[in-house]
């Protein structure tokens, strides 16, 4: 059985949205509330490898792709979840889990502004300490394009 | 209470390419815990991305670290021909192999820099001053194909910017003829020397469940037991076309780090070989004019592990979101275990054994933390550990 299969058994309930863009690259979205299930099967459970996350800001919300990758394929699988509410935007930390998603937490959360529930070490990372508080360079309102 | 001091290596550190700060806790001569802080480079490239159009972001993202300046602009344009419909499916087979050929020359010159500082800090110049010296013809290879020792503006959406002209493959072979006798020479000289075993082994080990949790990469990984590797696992380029090894060994020391990429550059002579002999005449360029919307995901086996990028089009000239992740930012994390338990003498060698690269600026000082009165400076610290290695040839310890 391959792994998006195993992923699509396992998940079904879980999985909102699929999407195969081509024979190694794998998109589903999952619900905020769900992404420490998701996360916790695909890393421990499948044993993928976690590459990074990507944050983004979008007219619908705050969306974060988690990306796994099954190196003995070639595979990547990424785990899209939209946070709708952008004043206060929330979701369940990944670094208890594995430490591999605390620096990217971090990053998320100073760039974006995304509050990561239970994350051990939730400080700046990349941001200088004289950056004033509430103002996240990766959101889209600040600027007129 | 015992008596803890906080040895701050860093911002600025020749151990370093980017500048970044560890804050050693150490407890006499043991590291209890050490503190990780970066951001000192941080130059918003994600967000300046987003602002250039498709054609730019190639010569931008170059600029993100001169020592693998092939590796990001490789994983942009892999990412948006991911958008396109695939590498393989967009570029002309000739752009495929020289696309490699710089990828692999690049590989060996970043290695043989890393060998030459690792031996520097541990005390022995000689395999410095050796490495840097057979790494100089390798960028005068740059030079010959790009014009250019370090940035190479090779990548190019659809294909590459420049040939590799029939008269300077000679010129090539010949310089990986001359390079192979001296990586014998290093890997005798490095794998087989007592004391650099007895300094290298047991030091800094990350195990392959702690590689695994923090989801490091490259020969990081790789020395770990972790068996990865992007350019045999998901082939781009003309990788899976010729015939290589991927290096893995087991012990997650300093000197498993240093084995793996001794023995990475054997593998790097015979893929770029290969290359020059198969690579077949054509066009270098499949002149792609729009990027449609969508996303894509490229990433390349760097120097130091998996350079990931991430590019969302939405069809216009430039990208919406652009992310990349560089291999140090899995690696370096890691330090935070591989350099616990150590002692200072080994913290340069076990932080250095990552390959965070190199900067050419200094500054280090030891604070004694109830007065901040200034103990030591980054000198003596490469002091400190070269004098160990003397100790342990002489046999004193």
């Amino acid at each position: 059985m391959s792994i998006a299969d195993e992923i699509k058994e396992k998940l079904k309930e879980k999985i909102v949205d699929w999407y195969q863009h081509s024979s190694r690259r794998i998109y589903f979205s999952v619900k905020p509330k769900d992404i420490k299930e998701v996360a916790r099967f695909l890393f421990r459970e499948l044993g993928l490898r976690f590459a990074i996350a990507t944050g983004q800001d979008t007219p619908q919300g705050l969306e974060i792709l988690y990306h796994f990758s099954f190196d003995k394929t070639g595979e990547i699988i990424s785990a899209r979840v939209l946070i709708e509410d952008k004043k206060n935007p929330e979701i369940d930390s990944l670094a208890t889990m594995f430490p591999a998603a605390e620096w990217i937490e971090r990053e998320m959360w100073e760039l974006l502004g995304i509050n990561f529930r239970g994350h051990p070490n939730l400080k700046r990372l990349l941001l200088a300490e004289e950056w004033p508080e509430g103002k996240y360079p990766l959101r889209h309102e600040h600027e007129s394009r | 209470m015992s008596h803890k001091v906080i040895i701050p290596i860093g911002p600025y550190h020749p151990l370093q390419e980017e500048p970044e700060l560890f804050r050693l806790y150490v407890e006499g001569e043991k590291v209890v815990d050490i503190d990780i802080v970066i951001g000192y480079m941080h130059r918003g490239i994600e967000e300046l991305s987003e602002h250039k159009h498709f054609d730019q972001v190639a010569f931008l993202v170059e600029r993100i670290c001169g020592i693998c300046s092939s590796s990001h602009p490789y994983a942009f344009v892999l990412a948006v021909e991911d958008i396109l419909g695939g590498e393989v499916n967009v570029v002309p087979e000739r752009a495929l192999y020289i696309r490699t050929i710089i990828d692999e020359l690049q590989r060996v010159h970043s290695h043989l820099l890393w060998l030459g500082l690792a031996g520097h800090f541990i005390g022995y110049n000689t395999v410095w001053m050796w490495a840097w010296k057979y790494r100089e013809p390798v960028l005068d290879c740059f030079e010959m194909i790009c014009g250019n020792r370090n940035h190479y503006g090779m990548s190019k959406i659809g294909g590459v910017r420049r040939d590799i002209r029939d008269e300077d493959i000679p010129v090539l072979k010949k310089a990986l003829d001359d390079l192979t006798p001296a990586v014998d020479m290093f890997k005798g000289a490095v794998m087989d020397d007592p004391v650099i075993q007895a300094r290298l082994k047991g030091i800094g080990v990350l195990t392959k469940q702690q590689a695994i949790d923090w989801a490091v990469v490259g020969p990081t990984a790789r020395a770990s037991g972790v068996n990865i590797d992007v350019r045999r696992d998901d082939p781009y380029g003309a990788y899976d076309r010729v015939n290589w090894n991927v290096i893995v060994e087991k012990d997650g020391d300093v000197f498993a780090k240093t084995t793996v990429r001794i023995l990475e550059l054997y593998e790097s002579v015979n893929i770029i070989r290969q290359c020059l002999n198969k690579m077949p005449k054509g066009e270098i360029d499949a002149n792609i004019k729009d990027v449609p919307p969508g996303e894509g995901i490229g990433r390349v086996e760097a120097p130091r592990g998996e350079c990931f990028h991430y590019v969302r089009s939405d069809g216009t000239n430039r990208p919406i979101r652009h992310k990349i992740r560089a291999p140090s930012f899995m690696n370096v994390a890691s330090n935070k275990v591989a350099a616990v338990g150590g002692t200072i003498s080994d913290a340069a060698i076990t932080l250095a054994a990552v390959d965070p690269c190199y900067c050419c600026t200094e500054r280090l000082i030891v604070l004694d933390k109830r007065t901040d009165k200034k103990m030591m400076n980054g000198w003596d610290l490469i002091k400190l550990s070269q004098e160990k290695t003397e100790k342990l040839r002489k046999g004193t310890i």
